[in-house]
């Protein structure tokens, strides 16, 4: 990776895996097929000068999209102060995708937070369970086809004053 | 019959006791707690009040300032310190959170503490002054001071 432009390096590594590139404001940023996540952020990973960093993790819910989930992960390589954003689409019905917790250890919170945001299940994942909210909470308040007025209360709750 | 002596009647006597020693039990979850400690410290001074004792056990406290946003999910805590509590007490809802739920009309959060627990006085504001506090804590003192006075001899009145 010295100094060649990131987004080069990974569409020679993994041709039919980066499905599209850009750069926003300067920022790489590249579509990646979900099933070869893992594999693209151990070789990120790897190497002396490599992305060591994992940023953020988190999910965007378009509701119109057949691709209905996108994950969206932050990398960061202490080495040069450069960032890369990659992002994964997932299927409305069961949208799954590997877990990075066995790469970086903050992946575990992070992947719990967004299955409990988003029901997005983590292949590998030691402890998938909700982080946020309580157990017993039903469906996942970050979609954006949970009822805006729903309330789950824990406990039964005196009349309206 | 040389006047050294004054008469008054018991609840009279106990109400005044009551508004001037509140042992306040600070349940401070959000931002609302800066206000709290401004008010609770040397340049606002809820002391100058007879509120100045901070209990840290629910158990040795009668009144319960309610600071902050209260989520579902510690709605259960916060009831079990309010059952701790020993009569008489006091619920004081400080901060548009907990009268409300303020902002926070979501999944998340309890819409107003008294869908918990009941509550004597609700200060609104996002955060309260602390002048706004303490006006809150002299209407507590004016309500202590007019409701009748439970004591252990005597049946419940309120």
């Amino acid at each position: 990776m010295e100094k060649e432009d990131i987004l080069t390096v990974l569409r020679t590594a993994f041709p039919a895996d980066v499905l599209e590139t850009s750069a926003p404001f300067g920022d790489p940023v590249a579509l990646v097929r979900p099933a070869s996540l893992l594999e693209i952020m151990t070789f990120l990973k790897a190497g002396p000068r490599g992305f060591t960093m994992l940023l953020d993790l988190t999910c965007v819910d378009y509701p119109d999209r057949p691709e209905r989930f996108e994950m969206v992960y932050h990398v960061f390589a202490l080495e040069g102060c450069r960032r890369l954003r990659l992002k994964a689409s997932l299927p409305a019905a069961d949208p799954s995708i590997a877990s990075l917790s066995g790469l970086w250890k903050n992946a575990d919170w992070l992947e719990r937070e967004v299955y409990d945001m988003f029901g997005v299940r983590f292949e590998g994942h030691p402890n998938l369970q909700r982080l946020f909210m309580y157990d017993g909470f039903e469906g996942h308040p970050l979609r954006k086809d949970y009822p805006l007025r729903r309330r789950q209360p824990r406990l039964p709750m005196r009349p309206e004053s | 019959m040389p006047g050294n002596f004054l008469t008054t009647r018991l609840d009279a006597v106990l109400a005044w006791g009551r508004k001037f020693s509140l042992f306040h039990y600070p349940y401070v979850t959000a931002c609302c707690g800066m206000e709290y400690m401004s008010a609770a410290c040397a340049h606002f001074d809820i002391d100058r009040f007879g509120a100045g004792w901070t209990r840290f056990s629910p158990r040795q406290s009668d009144l319960l300032l309610v600071v902050g946003t209260i989520a579902q999910k510690l709605a259960p805590v916060l009831k079990t310190v309010y059952d701790q509590m020993t009569e008489p007490k006091w619920v004081i809802a400080f901060g548009a959170c907990t009268v409300s739920g303020g902002i926070y009309d979501n999944y998340a959060v309890v819409q107003g503490v008294d869908r918990i627990i009941p509550v004597d006085i609700y200060i609104p504001g996002c955060p309260p002054r602390p002048e706004m506090v303490l006006d809150g804590l002299l209407k507590l003192q004016e309500k202590i001071k007019t409701q009748g006075q439970d004591w252990r001899w005597k049946k419940k009145t309120s």
